[in-house]
């Protein structure tokens, strides 16, 4: 935790305090954290001056913000509206049966995080599933046993 | 000071006027809840709505925000006016029905059913705690956080806030917070007991008229339904005898 | 590297010679590989390291050029490999291809069929772009470019007229001529509202001020579309280029990009971008040598549609939630900071130093009356040629899905266009011959929107489409106004309803009558436009929800609620694959003998149909 509050003092100071950068310093900590923890929020009103609720309302607004901790691996399923045409949410229901979380939940062992996005610009792959840098084409149901498993496997090497 | 049309009459505002303020200078009631003289603008919920403009350049926006200028046309009482405030209520008392407030307005503009499903929410979103709390009180403890469906009202992170200071001018502002009067109608969803009229003259006319002459249409009405079904001869309401 | 030019004349003359040099390179070995972020999810970057391998195994990496680019548009065969100068187009192309396409086509000089696009109506295998069927009715004069540059080198896009508009600005035209030739040219904003860009350049620049801004928006939040990805991916400085021009017009010093967390190639790319501009002197003060400052900032959104509506970016730049506010004032009077603001799409800014190179009056010969220049489309969904389409304005929906779309996959029948993304309407196949401009899509009830098209066929249900739309709104719209808000979610409820079995006749009329309500009351345009596409499925496909509540039906077999999976009997083969993969063990039956469905368990997932090789699973 002081690690991650010392990244967060030198965020701060690479976007210079300034409140119109709230958004950008957020993103920063949250790329350092992989979340945004309740500390850092309360530095940030700090330094920057603002009241806290101004903070913490600017944090829940933003989907791409968590408030809570996330697992290794995020695992975004496209919901656009042409993968949902494809059927995109069943995509997204195999995985909540797979993992048994919902969306916008972490895995008790942390390794996974279901999130769904709408779009990520790539409509003539659809169903598309990113995890990390990866992205996953042409996605049926049968197809999410396997990828996870991918993903499991690698955490016990 | 600039000239505007407000409902068919040409009047002079002043500058800087928001729609409402002109409407309520001339005497007509625009029903308002996100609304307060003590308080910054908000329009949030959109009871105050006005049409502006004419034919296919018209459009409703929300009187409490909208600044007047020279040549404005505005209609506070047309009949889609009244149908849209009607409906505008339907959804407040479906979200939050124990509100005297809302009751009130539910009576005054006879709405007398909700045809949507019962939430019992005790917050009705108009955020006059957190501009209370932040304007007049200096505080800003609470705010709005998420967004859409997820909206509330609340401190950082639903625990005591440190610069909370216990005023209760929350509490003294919300609308929502006045249990409804356990008047003499049995507990539903719209009490409706205090005031019920109808515009008759929107029978005929698209907006009502009651700016235009005196006219006693409304009370005439309401003397017309206490009175049971008799052979009383219908007077014309629209003779001023 | 810094290069500071004195004035206009030496930078050009340092253009004019990076354009000789590059219509020797024409006539040379190339190797274009299409790498934009849909070309990479399907492998661009393992194609483009096997090609290099097998170049430089031949010792050839220092005589073939690999131009890696953005988007070519054909999204449905990528990654595309072009082999210049002979232009011949290669498609779907996997690593294990490389080595054949250099040892073949580079050194032998020969065509490797297999690799050629095979026109599905004549069964011909085509050799050259020009000659596709997706590309004949297109006119592609901005995704053109993304074929012959790579975007992050600004010499690229120099080679191709790059900056000339700038400096014939710079050097010939005063402010308000450069007004007077966008307002000429019928430009209209290109991000959905389709006001006339000149005009509002205008209207900012007229305002009074000192300090005024300009902002490219770049927020594509429509699901579906992804024009201004492929633009900002491949294309940055036609982008950029533009805002400069935009900037010198309305007076402004200070421009923003605000573009969506998602897109993190066009953020890397739009960044590299501007570091090349610094560096050739093309920002900060005194653009070469006149008295012209302009800086550019790059914001990421943070994950809110809302944010693509002009106020509320005005507040996401300011640092503070995107809710949008009542206008007046108009971001032209009191914008960013209460200063005068002009923002305007990705796709408007890019079409300027086109307007300006190719003149007023060529731009608006293409297209209709009220509707000029050319748009470009993504042409997603039930489709056999998915990929991003820019045609003149005018051409018809027909000549979109069938000419350009290559028609529905799979034989299945056309059902209905959704433009215009989420503040759209779903337009049916009695319409098909209307053209694509600004306001015969509005007479349909649509809108022409940012440029998303997607086309539904008969396994769609319009109930499920209507639902999807809200649903997507419900979890967007920022929840200020209570009309927004409190409508979406009653409109829902009774969707809901209607989808489950549960819905009751009179639910249409009060859909029509809080639909009513939502779009005429709420503040701003995402409120407005919700009900659009509630409101068009109802009024052209209201038979479809009057089985949904009459007869409980779901005629395209997606509401899971009204669609029960069965097994025909006679087609069961008794492989038992779908028993394996059912995930309620709702699937019963012994080898070799038909299988059985248990509806008492069955959820309606579908894995089963998705299974079954032989076609016995069947939804009714």
């Amino acid at each position: 935790m002081m690690e991650a509050l010392v990244s967060v003092e030198s965020i701060l100071d690479k976007w210079n305090n300034e409140d119109a950068s709230l958004i950008s310093i957020l993103l920063d900590i949250q790329s350092e954290c992989n979340y945004l923890p309740k500390e850092a929020l309360i530095t940030v009103a700090d330094r920057l001056n603002i009241p806290l609720i101004q903070v913490y309302s600017v944090a829940t607004f933003y989907k791409v913000f968590s408030l809570k901790p996330r697992g290794k691996n995020i695992i975004n399923v496209c919901v656009g509206t042409a993968c949902h045409v494809r059927g995109g949410q069943r995509i997204v229901d195999e995985v909540k049966r797979k993992l048994n979380i919902d969306v916008g939940e972490t895995t008790e062992d942390k390794l996974f995080t279901l999130e769904t996005v709408r779009c990520l610009g790539c409509c003539a792959l659809g169903p598309v599933v990113v995890i990390g840098n990866t992205y996953y084409s042409y996605v049926t149901q049968k197809m999410v046993g396997t990828i996870l498993n991918k993903y499991k496997k690698s955490k016990n090497t | 000071m600039v000239t505007i049309k407000l409902n068919r009459l040409e009047v002079q505002v002043e500058e800087g006027w928001t729609i409402l303020e002109a409407a309520e200078f001339y005497g007509i009631e625009i029903p308002t809840l996100c609304h307060h003289d003590g308080l910054s603008d908000y329009g949030a919920c959109r009871l105050c709505i006005v049409e502006i403009g004419e034919g296919k350049d018209a459009k409703f926006v929300s009187s409490c925000t909208y600044p007047v200028e020279e040549g404005l046309v505005v209609r506070t009482h047309s009949k889609k006016i009244i149908n849209y405030r009607k409906l505008i209520i339907e959804l407040m008392l479906a979200r939050c029905h124990t509100s005297k407030t809302i009751q009130d307005l539910a009576s005054k503009y006879n709405v007398t059913s909700v045809r949507f499903k019962l939430k019992s929410d005790d917050c009705i979103l108009c955020g006059l705690c957190t501009r209370m709390c932040e304007e007049q009180m200096d505080a800003r403890a609470i705010g709005f956080v998420n967004r859409g469906k997820e909206r509330k009202i609340t401190t950082p992170f639903d625990i005591k806030s440190d610069v909370c200071r216990t005023c209760g001018a929350c509490m003294y502002i919300c609308p929502a917070c006045e249990l409804r009067c356990q008047g003499p109608e049995p507990p539903g969803v719209v009490c409706g007991g205090c005031l019920n009229i109808e515009y008759p003259c929107l029978d005929v006319y698209e907006d009502v008229n009651c700016y235009l002459d005196p006219c006693a249409a409304c009370l005439l009405e309401e003397s017309r339904k206490n009175k049971s079904t008799s052979n009383t001869e219908e007077k014309n309401v629209f003779n001023k005898d | 590297m810094n290069m500071r030019f004195p004035g206009i004349c030496e930078f050009e003359s340092l253009c004019g010679k990076i354009r000789e040099s590059k219509k020797d390179e024409s006539s040379e070995l190339c190797l274009i590989v299409s790498s934009g972020t849909c070309g990479q999810a399907k492998g661009s970057l393992a194609v483009i390291d096997a090609l290099e391998k097998s170049l430089k195994k031949h010792n050839l990496d220092k005589k073939v050029d690999i131009r890696i680019t953005g988007c070519h548009g054909f999204c449905q065969v990528e990654p595309i490999v072009i082999v210049n100068p002979k232009n011949i187009f290669y498609q779907s192309v996997k690593p294990e291809d490389a080595k054949e396409i250099v040892s073949e086509t580079i050194i032998n000089k020969k065509v490797i069929d297999r690799l050629l696009y095979v026109d599905p109506k004549t069964g011909k295998k085509i050799k050259h772009e020009k000659d596709i069927p997706f590309y004949q009715k297109q006119v592609r004069a901005l995704l053109a470019n993304n074929v012959l540059i790579d975007p992050t080198k600004i010499e690229d896009y120099i080679g191709i007229k790059g900056y000339a508009a700038l400096c014939e600005v710079l050097k010939t035209m005063k402010a308000e001529e450069v007004i007077y030739e966008v307002k000429k040219s019928g430009l209209r904003g290109r991000g959905g509202a389709g006001f006339p860009t000149g005009l509002k350049w205008e209207f900012c620049r007229k305002a009074k001020g000192d300090v005024k801004y300009i902002v490219c928006n770049a927020d594509e939040g429509d699901p579906g579309a992804y024009m201004n990805r492929s633009l900002l991916e491949g294309n940055p400085h036609s982008v950029l280029e533009g805002m400069l021009i935009g900037a010198y017009a309305i007076g402004s010093s200070e421009g923003f990009i605000y573009v969506r967390h998602e897109y993190p190639l066009a953020v890397k790319n739009v960044k590299i971008a501007i570091t090349q501009m610094e560096e050739y002197g093309l920002l900060g003060k005194g653009i070469l040598g006149t008295d012209f400052n302009f800086d550019i900032e790059v914001i990421t959104g943070a994950g809110a549609f809302v944010c693509g509506e002009e106020t509320a970016l005005i507040a996401s730049i300011e640092g503070k939630k995107g809710e949008p506010r009542q206008r007046p004032p108009f971001p032209a009077q009191k914008g960013i900071w209460r200063k005068p603001t002009n923002i305007n799409n990705v796709e408007t800014w890019a079409n300027i130093p086109l307007i300006i190179n190719k003149g007023a009056e060529w731009f608006s010969e293409i297209g209709t009356a009220k509707s000029k220049g050319t748009k470009i489309f993504s042409l997603v969904g039930k489709i056999n040629n998915t990929g991003l389409v820019e045609v003149p304005m005018g051409i018809t929906l027909r000549e979109m899905v069938y000419d350009i779309g290559g028609g529905i996959p799979n034989d299945k029948k056309f059902k209905a266009v959704q433009t215009g993304g989420p503040s759209g309407g779903c337009i049916p196949e009695e319409f098909l011959d209307t053209t694509v401009d600004y306001e015969s899509l509005e007479a349909l009830g649509s809108i022409m929107g940012s440029g998303g098209m997607v086309v539904m066929d008969e396994d769609t249900c319009m109930v499920d489409t209507a639902k999807y739309f809200l649903e997507f709104l419900q979890e967007e719209s920022c929840g200020k106004c209570l009309t927004c808000r409190e409508g979406i979610e009653r409109l829902l409820e009774i969707l809901n309803r209607i989808t489950e079995g549960t819905g009751k006749e009179q639910d249409i009329e009060l859909l029509k009558e809080l639909g009513e309500l939502v779009k005429d009351t709420s503040m701003c345009g995402l409120g407005q436009t919700a009900p659009n596409p509630l409101l068009s499925t109802i009024k052209y496909f209201k038979d479809e929800y009057m089985a949904h509540i009459r007869d409980k039906k779901c005629t395209a077999g997606i509401c899971r609620a009204l669609v029960e999976y069965f097994i025909i009997a006679d087609k069961c083969t008794g492989c038992g694959a779908c028993m394996k993969v059912c995930p309620e063990e709702a699937i019963l039956g012994e080898k070799k003998k038909s299988y059985i469905i248990d509806q008492s368990k069955c959820i309606k997932c579908g894995i089963c149909f998705e299974t079954c090789k032989f076609d016995a699973v069947v939804k009714r």
